[in-house]
């Protein structure tokens, strides 16, 4: 039966229907139950934005795992455990923080099924918060799932809705292979109709959440419900955007791209990551290196500036890509003749 | 005369619709219209169907445009009687307007909700709506669910009491199916009349549902009034195992879109968000495996296992079937040489899903059976 | 040293010569430029790989190894042909060539790998067994670790989880001396590795590196606290290595005479037959044909090893994931 959940409690109740699915599921981060050895309230935090809240009263503190402050150490044991039989979903907080835990997610994590000729798997989750719009600053308001992008063996997911965080982080937990999700903290708090069964969405495959015949816009996390607004908008005036998320960067179902692509001959896409090296930049030339004929117009890139993200939420506000950018960017393709 | 102004709202069609768009009005302004009349095409995420005029008077301002995405309950039309200016008109547009978020909000708090009952240690899902009058109990088919009757089930709930029930390893119901086999299926409807106090029901069953509701009827003659069955199951060997393997295979939207098309006389009934609904449907845990082995029991080798001509033959009750002529899934010969008590109805340019297709007709249909 | 049977006592020897024969060929192979890429070798050190890994089972029990990992490989009982065709690059590798000697591992054996990061090994080596502890497999995890990488901060920082999650994990700080070229005398701030145990809340202990017995009753004292649940402990080996940190250093940081004396006075082979045989636990004779064996061993694989194939093209692009 669906019903309304937040993006965090579907997160939730996919962690929890994993942990009851799977014994070796056990999860680990800083302050995800909170509060350990201390005098006061056990679970006290639950995460720092309460994700993760009451799994430690169901699951005990030996399969809810407060860690010190030591990404290299916990995000590494989760890693090595991987390798040895647990299935461990490890938060890195905000995804900010890779830099003092990289080695362990890109040089070992995602090497050593390769570097070890098959012998290894690394059945490990990584969830982190990305995103900017939350008054963070530079350094806990990155979208830097391009960086992991880049990287073979790593797989990466970026929710937009609840309804896609709770089937997405299920089929992560269950997948193989080592598996970044990204959480965008804004949408922390967005519902919708959730079924209370679990299941899964498959990696890999996009989703088109709104069909059109004018203008493609490729898009993923939180940037999917701003571009279906920037699609409304752009209706009122006659023009039909088809909006395509994503929802996973690797693998990507670039297939899905070409062939709206190929119907409209128009494509806007928006990420919110830094313009260079993102995964606008890495659609736009899968597109031109397989469907340039179909293109009646160039491709328009909506993206966050090249420059680190503001403080101030007057300068943050103007940083995040708008439906009003997005909409003028289709209206731009869609005028060229 | 403000009570001569009426409105056209965004209707609700079943359970999951919260919005839907507008593609084409029928009517323009300064038309008369009356009851049952197509007054517009409406998309929700299911299908595309009509509406239909409820009231009668003349168009005077047609609010909505085609493409707008409206939430249920939005004002569409105003329809008058008699002499009603133009101030009056945007004076009534406005007041609507204005209360609608209080509306939505009431919509909300009073819509019905499904609730479910405990049958043989497996959670069965169902929709009660309408609280008085006799009981209709709606059975769907296989890989269906209770939506697939939210164009008729809210409009017999104003004089019935009206259940539509997802079948195990169906909609939000248990997916644990054991074998699967057509005796657990048909038993846990007998048992669910008793588990929500229905003593007679007139069952509407469709396709897989429309052989269940045989089989109730024989198992349970005196808790059945009567039967509609839409392309029913249990009548003849022959199946369109294509679909059935198809539908139980497509795991992606290109690959579900097909399938799906075979349903529909129409394969443009079939939106983006049909085939979503069917996707998440399959996405939860269990309902492959609950799937494969229902199919594997009761479509055995690639045939019905269950023929119930006999069994339909022996029913007392009135029994009616409409059967869409263009039905790719199950023939419509299978309705030849029944005999008995049946009625039967074929459908031109209609189908599988006539409940859909041409749900206005069905609806009026179960009506009369259970009027009778 | 009694509580070692004969049986004990020939695996010991033949795996410590098995890893210095290994090495030694190595040394030859890559220079007449066999083989492909960096190579650092063990040879110098084998009373502590085989000391540590006598005491671990291969099926529950895991290491992580360093930059130098062969001898650890050797020493949890990696199969020896396939780890020369690693080494070179070619089919059938323990690797199937695609991860060489920085990358050498067999999950199979526990051996979670040679690591090409300094200080890679430790925080995985907690997730082992973090995983042990959890899965009641009575399993430990040792983390081997240079001098050099016991400067790292990921080092310190899993001394500390294990310490804090009560791991039962085992530090072990192979200090040859040489962080690369240069001195652990001079980067070590607190010059004995082992000063740093208490800081981390957990026992340490400082053995003779050149010295199987001590390295085997230090390790076993540490594997058994771990195994009974008491959580991690350090342990620093102080010996030397015979080469320089990768083939091709001139090494010409040491002083003269240096390795020529340590291979004279510290050859941990020549101090354990010395022992043995003064002892008569075992037999000088014994010793000759577990040589002349591990000498035909290498021989063999080293040919089996040049005359194997690349791996084909299709190679390339297999077992980046599981599922993809």
């Amino acid at each position: 039966m669906a019903r309304k959940l937040s993006f965090r409690g579907a997160i939730n109740e996919a962690l929890r229907q994993e942990m009851e699915r799977d014994k070796t599921v056990i999860l680990m981060g800083e302050d995800i139950a909170g509060g350990t050895n201390a005098p006061g309230e056990q679970d006290a935090w639950g995460g720092p934005l309460g994700v993760t809240k009451g799994l430690q009263p169901i699951f005990g503190p030996d399969r809810v795992m407060d860690t010190p402050i030591s990404e290299s150490a916990f995000i590494g044991a989760a890693i090595g455990a991987a390798t040895s039989g647990l299935r461990p979903v490890a938060e890195l907080m905000f995804v900010d923080f890779m830099g003092v835990c990289f080695d362990q997610i890109f040089n070992q994590a995602a090497k050593f099924r390769y570097m070890f000729g098959g012998k290894a798997q690394t059945p490990v989750v990584i969830r982190c918060m990305i995103g900017a719009g939350f008054r963070a600053a530079a350094q806990h308001s990155q979208c830097l799932y391009p960086i992991f992008t880049h990287i073979p063996g790593l797989k990466c997911v970026v929710p937009s809705s609840p309804y896609e965080a709770k089937g997405l982080l299920a089929a992560a937990i269950r997948d193989n292979d080592p598996v970044m999700f990204f959480e965008h903290k804004l949408l922390y708090d967005v519902e919708e109709d959730v079924p209370e069964d679990p299941y899964t969405i498959p990696m890999g495959e996009a989703n088109i959440v709104r069909e059109g015949s004018d203008v493609t816009i490729v898009t993923l996390g939180r940037m999917v419900s701003l571009s279906k607004d920037a699609a409304d908008l752009l209706a009122k005036d006659g023009i039909e955007a088809e909006v395509i998320d994503l929802r996973t960067t690797s693998p990507m179902d670039i297939d899905t791209v070409l062939e709206s692509v190929e119907n409209t001959g128009r494509l806007v896409v928006v990420d919110e990551a830094h313009p260079r090296c993102n995964i606008a930049t890495d659609v736009s030339a899968q597109v031109v290196q397989n469907a340039f004929g179909a293109l009646k117009a160039p491709i328009k890139m909506v993206t966050a500036p090249h420059a680190p993200v503001p403080f101030s939420p007057a300068l943050e506000d103007l940083y995040i890509p708008s439906p009003e950018k997005i909409a003028a960017a289709v209206r731009e393709v869609h005028a060229y003749a | 005369m403000t009570d001569a102004i009426q409105s056209v709202v965004m209707p609700k069609w079943g359970l999951a619709m919260q919005e839907g768009t507008l593609t084409e009005w029928h009517i323009s302004e300064g038309d008369t219209i009356a009851p049952g009349q197509e007054i517009c095409d409406i998309e929700t995420s299911k299908i595309a169907n009509a509406l239909e005029a409820t009231i009668s008077g003349t168009v005077k301002r047609l609010v909505a445009k085609p493409g707008d995405t409206l939430p249920v309950g939005a004002l569409m039309a105003v329809v008058v009687n008699g002499d009603v200016s133009d101030a009056e008109i945007d004076a009534f547009v406005k007041k609507f307007e204005d209360e609608f978020a209080e509306l939505m909000a009431k919509a909300e708090a009073s819509a019905p909700k499904a609730q479910s009952v405990e049958i043989d240690g497996r959670k069965i899902n169902y929709l009660q709506m309408g609280q008085e009058g006799p009981a209709i109990v709606f059975i769907h088919g296989f890989g269906g669910d209770l939506n697939n009757w939210m164009f008729n089930q809210p409009n017999l709930s104003e004089k019935h009491r009206t259940y539509a029930l997802d079948l195990p390893g169906h909609g939000a119901s248990g997916k644990a199916v054991g074998d699967g086999s057509f005796a657990m299926l048909s038993g846990t409807v007998v048992k669910f009349l008793d588990a929500v106090g229905i003593d007679k029901a007139h069952l509407v069953g469709h396709s897989l549902g429309g052989a269940i509701a045989i089989a109730v009827a024989q198992a349970a003659p005196a808790k059945v009034a009567s039967l509609t069955l839409i392309s029913p199951a249990g009548l003849g060997s022959e199946i369109n195992m294509d679909y059935i393997n198809g539908f139980i295979g497509a795991q992606r939207r290109n690959d579900m879109k097909p399938v799906l098309s075979m349903l529909f006389a129409n394969p443009e009934l079939v939106t983006r968000d049909m085939v979503n609904e069917v996707l998440k449907f399959k996405r939860l845990d269990g309902v492959e495996d609950a799937l494969k082995a229902i199919s594997g029991s009761v479509f055995a080798g690639g045939k019905q296992a269950n023929l119930l001509r006999d069994a339909l033959a022996a029913v007392s009750v009135p029994v009616q079937i409409v059967w869409g002529t263009e039905d790719r899934i199950l023939p419509v010969s299978h309705a030849d040489g029944l005999g008995g008590n049946v009625t039967v109805t074929r459908a031109p340019n209609v189908g599988h899903m006539a409940h859909m297709e041409i749900a206005s007709e069905v609806t009026k249909l179960i009506e009369t059976a259970a009027a009778s | 040293m009694l509580q070692l049977s004969r049986d004990d006592l020939i695996h010991a020897y033949t795996r410590m010569r098995t890893i210095r024969e290994f090495e030694e060929r190595l040394h030859i192979e890559f220079g007449n430029g066999e083989i492909p890429g960096f190579v650092h070798l063990y040879a110098g050190e084998e009373a502590s790989g085989v000391g540590v890994c006598q005491h671990l089972n291969e099926g529950i029990d895991y290491i992580a190894s360093t930059h130098r990992g062969h001898g650890h490989c050797i020493a949890k009982g990696c199969d020896v042909n396939a780890m020369m065709r690693e080494i070179f690059g070619k089919e059938g590798g323990l690797c199937k060539g695609k991860g060489g000697s920085m990358h050498i591992a067999d999950f199979d054996k526990g051996m979670m790998g040679a690591n090409g990061i300094v200080g890679g090994g430790p925080p995985l080596v907690c997730g082992a067994a973090l995983a042990a502890k959890t899965l009641g497999t009575g399993g430990v995890a040792v983390a081997f670790v240079g001098d050099g990488g016991s400067n790292q901060g990921t080092t310190f920082e899993s001394m500390n989880l294990a310490t804090v999650w009560k791991l039962p994990v085992i530090f072990v700080f192979e200090n040859n001396g040489y962080a690369e070229s240069t001195p652990s005398s001079w980067s070590v701030s607190s010059g004995d590795i082992v000063k740093r145990a208490e800081a981390f809340g957990m026992p340490g202990m400082q053995v003779d590196g050149f010295d199987f017995f001590a390295v085997y009753e230090a390790a076993g004292e540490a594997i058994a606290r771990a195994r009974r649940g008491e959580g991690p402990t350090l342990l620093e080996v102080k010996l030397t290595r015979f080469f320089g940190h990768f083939e091709g250093d001139a090494m010409t940081y040491r002083a003269k005479g240096e390795v020529e004396a340590l291979r004279e006075n510290k050859d941990c082979l020549k101090i354990f037959r010395a022992k043995v045989t003064e002892t008569g636990l075992l037999e000088a004779k014994v010793m000759d044909e577990i040589d002349a064996e591990v000498k035909k061993l290498i021989d063999d694989a080293v040919a089996d090893a040049k005359a194997a194939p690349y791996p084909p093209d299709s190679e390339l692009l297999t077992d980046v994931y599981v599922s993809y």
